[in-house]
């Protein structure tokens, strides 16, 4: 049966221009898809986003929709204007936990486009600004069927409202040079010891984890986690002194000093005359841009970590938040070190989801209640590391200082004593 | 009897490695060093020797399942079955030998797509979910994406900038997009139209009292029922109080215009992670093609790259040339709401006699 196709004409003149059209492929979902349900489905909702670019508003409202012993995972879509387009009226979507580094063959991407094309639109995107394979479209049985498929061959739901959040990690060690860690297992750590609150919202609100490799920090991890694992090094960066000069041979030293010797943010790399590198490695803070310049000739060095910085977030309430240094350096090589990291991660859990106020995010609580009420909630030790400089105002009560500064030499003479 | 439940198997992330290109599990944290043989290609080099071309294309990122085939299709017969996904939504396809690469650029170039997106090129924008599934939002994502896309097609493809640039954009200003070298976001300027008849019934109101960055709701009755008012001299129009009570609607047609914000860095080289600054407001959200903002966009592409210096991101760039000569450069007019009132705001302000002239 031929369906009444909608006009469009706004959205047409997105199918023009080189770039691939969205427009176009849900035009081929409503034309050539031998699904009717599919074909009515793209069609209505066509028909609602012509209506929003008509009427410049969006016509989508929430609900509550989830799976069977979940709380979340699903953004449920109801349409408000589901009277002129009924087909589309639901039209919820499934976040799904991508594979860790977003690794797919090109098997299981069919079989993930069979099982929703069973079951919904027909549209998905791979990923979601948080990280999750987005299935965007279907109704509310459909989400339960869509679900109990795909959650039989592997795949899992991911976070959605005040959760803990699917978590992202960078390629990695699976493609890169400079990485310094095992993103896959940290993240895959991290996220997975917290299924719980990944699928049954109780926080005050979301809570996200993101691994990058190192701090050329690909997944935004700084300025988007809540809790952000970068991967770094504490021994000297690995120079390859002939093919440093290889380097100065091909672009010359012009070259090199306006792009390497003078960007160097802690002015610790100079040209020798012999066009060798000698590089002030205690004054080196692993900003990545020399080893970005020079990647055949410089490299991470073997004493490999993480930091581990907390707080990240966006615009909403109180303005945007770069996650802030609460661990400098730990090891990430033995069992042992990576118990530490998920402790270290329920310990921030627990204490945001007793002391954040609703709707808060860890960095407004931390710029609400300051980072040392944080870091002794959480049971980590003040560092200089911390801070991009000391206190400015003298407004602070400091009677205890003869007992904090004992801890310091404390701390000093056991690390020293190993 | 009640009906029986399926009970979920909670498998959170799955394992990567099961669908990784067997060359990159063997070569796992070996990898030596990297080369940029063409723009969106990659050549990763293991200790051992052994290499990994990676060939990366954009997509329209909403993408139907004829789509998704037709990209495992190509992935199939012209490379190695092996791809995956990146931050910015683009497909890359690993191959282990050399003479796959171009046989496969010229199937995805073939079939419409992209091939670029590597190192200093214009990133694929970054965007979310617009009016095509969003529950709050001022614009389309998509549609602006694409609209502007096809006119930075050519710095995709290529690699004509100083350095790469991340372009993101935002349909409400919870700005999901991010920070970007350039942003792209909505930004409302008139204070929520308030449907009292319906305030009561839906919208917890403690909750959108508390949810305001600047406190300017407060509970009040208003022809008798409970309902909530906004102080509009203290509403800065952020659209916050929206999504906790939909009554609340910000969204105006006319009055929700878009701004550009620039120099957001995630990355730590050089300088410290930096957020982006406003530069320019007040552009109109104009479908299904946004002229306007793409102008803009493009404006300060021009001045970036004909004056910023090898290696420099736009945060970089302007650092070193300062705001004024940006202005001058853009021809963006420089006025009060530039200058920051927020918390902190005083640290934005110049306590120098640092000016150049």
């Amino acid at each position: 049966m031929a369906i009444k196709k909608h006009d469009t004409p706004m959205l047409d003149q997105l199918e023009s221009g080189p770039w691939p059209s969205f427009i176009s492929g849900i035009k081929r979902l409503r034309d050539e898809h031998p699904d009717e349900r599919i074909n009515k489905v793209t069609n209505d909702l066509l028909g609602q986003l012509e209506h929003s670019y008509e009427t410049r508003k969006g016509y989508w409202k929430g609900g509550t929709v989830s799976v069977y012993g979940y709380g979340g995972g699903i953004i449920p879509r109801f349409s408000e204007v589901g009277k002129q387009f009924p087909e589309s009226k639901e039209f919820h979507t499934l976040r799904v936990q991508p594979p860790a580094g977003n690794m797919y063959t090109t098997d299981i991407l069919r079989q993930l486009g069979d099982s929703w094309e069973k079951w919904g639109s027909g549209l998905v995107t791979f990923h979601g600004q948080t990280g999750n394979i987005m299935f965007i479209g279907t109704d509310t049985p459909g989400t339960q069927h869509f679900f109990d498929e795909i959650n039989d061959y592997g795949f899992d739901l991911g976070g959605a409202g005040p959760c803990v959040r699917t978590a992202m990690c960078c390629v990695g060690a699976a493609r890169c040079e400079q990485s310094c860690c095992n993103e896959q297992a940290i993240m895959r750590s991290l996220v997975n010891n917290f299924t719980d609150d990944v699928h049954r919202p109780a926080l005050p609100y979301k809570f996200k984890f993101k691994v990058s490799g190192c701090p050329n920090d690909c997944q935004n991890a700084i300025e988007r986690a809540d809790f952000a694992v970068i991967g770094t090094w504490r021994d000297e960066m690995k120079v390859d002194q002939e093919e440093v000069k290889a380097f100065v041979e091909k672009k010359g030293r012009k070259y090199v000093i306006d792009n390497v010797i003078s960007r160097c943010p802690t002015n610790c790399m100079s040209l020798n005359d012999d066009d060798t590198l000698e590089v002030d490695n205690r004054n080196c803070v692993r900003c990545m841009h020399c080893l970005n310049v020079m990647v055949k000739a410089l490299s991470p060095g073997d004493d490999k970590g993480v930091t581990v910085l907390i707080g990240g977030k966006r615009t909403l309430k109180i303005g945007d938040l770069m996650g802030t240094v609460v661990v400098p350096f730990m090891k990430m090589d033995s069992e042992e070190d990576y118990e530490r990291i998920v402790e270290i991660a329920e310990e921030t859990i627990d204490f945001f989801a007793e002391n954040a106020l609703e709707h808060e995010r860890t960095g407004e609580m931390i710029e609400r209640i300051g980072l040392v009420n944080f870091l002794e909630g959480i049971g980590l030790e003040v560092d200089p590391n911390m801070v991009a400089e000391p206190r400015r105002s003298s407004y602070v009560r400091m009677d205890t200082w003869e007992e904090e500064a004992e801890k310091w030499f404390k701390r000093k003479a056991e690390a020293a004593a190993g | 009897m009640a009906q029986q439940h399926r009970t979920p198997i909670e498998s959170g992330a799955p394992d990567g490695f099961q669908y990784m290109h067997p060359v990159m599990r063997k070569n796992f944290g070996q990898w030596k060093y990297h080369e940029h043989p063409r723009p969106g290609v990659l050549l990763h080099v293991a200790h051992g020797g052994d290499k990994i071309w990676t060939v990366k294309a954009g997509t329209q990122r909403i993408l139907d399942v004829f789509t998704l085939r037709k990209l495992c299709d190509i992935g199939d017969k012209y490379g190695d079955g092996y791809v995956r996904f990146t931050i910015r939504s683009n497909i890359e396809y690993m191959v282990e030998d050399e003479a796959k690469v171009e046989p496969l650029i010229n199937a995805l170039e073939g079939e419409g797509f992209v091939v670029g997106g590597t190192k200093n090129s214009v990133a694929m924008i970054s965007h979310t979910q617009g009016w095509l599934h969003c529950d709050i939002p001022g614009t389309d994502a998509s549609g602006v994406v694409k609209a502007m896309m096809d006119e930075l097609i050519d710095d995709f493809r290529g690699n004509n900038m100083p350095n790469r640039v991340h372009i993101t954009t935002s349909c409400c200003q919870i700005n999901c997009g991010g920070q970007g070298d350039i942003a792209i976001n909505v930004q409302h300027t008139k204070p929520p139209k308030i449907n009292h008849d319906l305030v009561g019934n839906v919208c917890e109101r403690p909750s959108v009292v508390a949810r305001c960055p600047v406190a300017a709701i407060r509970p009040a009755l208003v022809n008798g029922k409970p309902s909530l008012e906004v102080d509009e001299k203290k509403c800065i129009c952020c659209g916050a109080c929206y999504p906790p009570c939909p009554p609340m609607q910000i969204n105006d047609p006319e009055h929700s215009k878009l701004s550009i914000w620039v120099g957001g860095n995630h990355s730590n080289a050089r300088s410290k992670p930096t957020f982006q600054k406003l530069v320019a407001a007040g552009i109109p959200n104009n479908p299904p093609r946004w002229p306007e903002a793409t102008a803009i966009v493009k404006r300060i592409l021009k001045a970036y790259q004909s004056d910023a210096r090898d290696w420099e991101r736009i945060n970089d760039w302007i650092e070193r040339i300062g705001w004024p000569r940006f202005f001058e450069m853009t021809n963006l007019p420089f006025t009060k709401f530039h200058i920051d009132n927020w918390r902190g705001a005083r640290r934005s302000l110049n306590a120098s006699t640092h000016i150049r002239f």
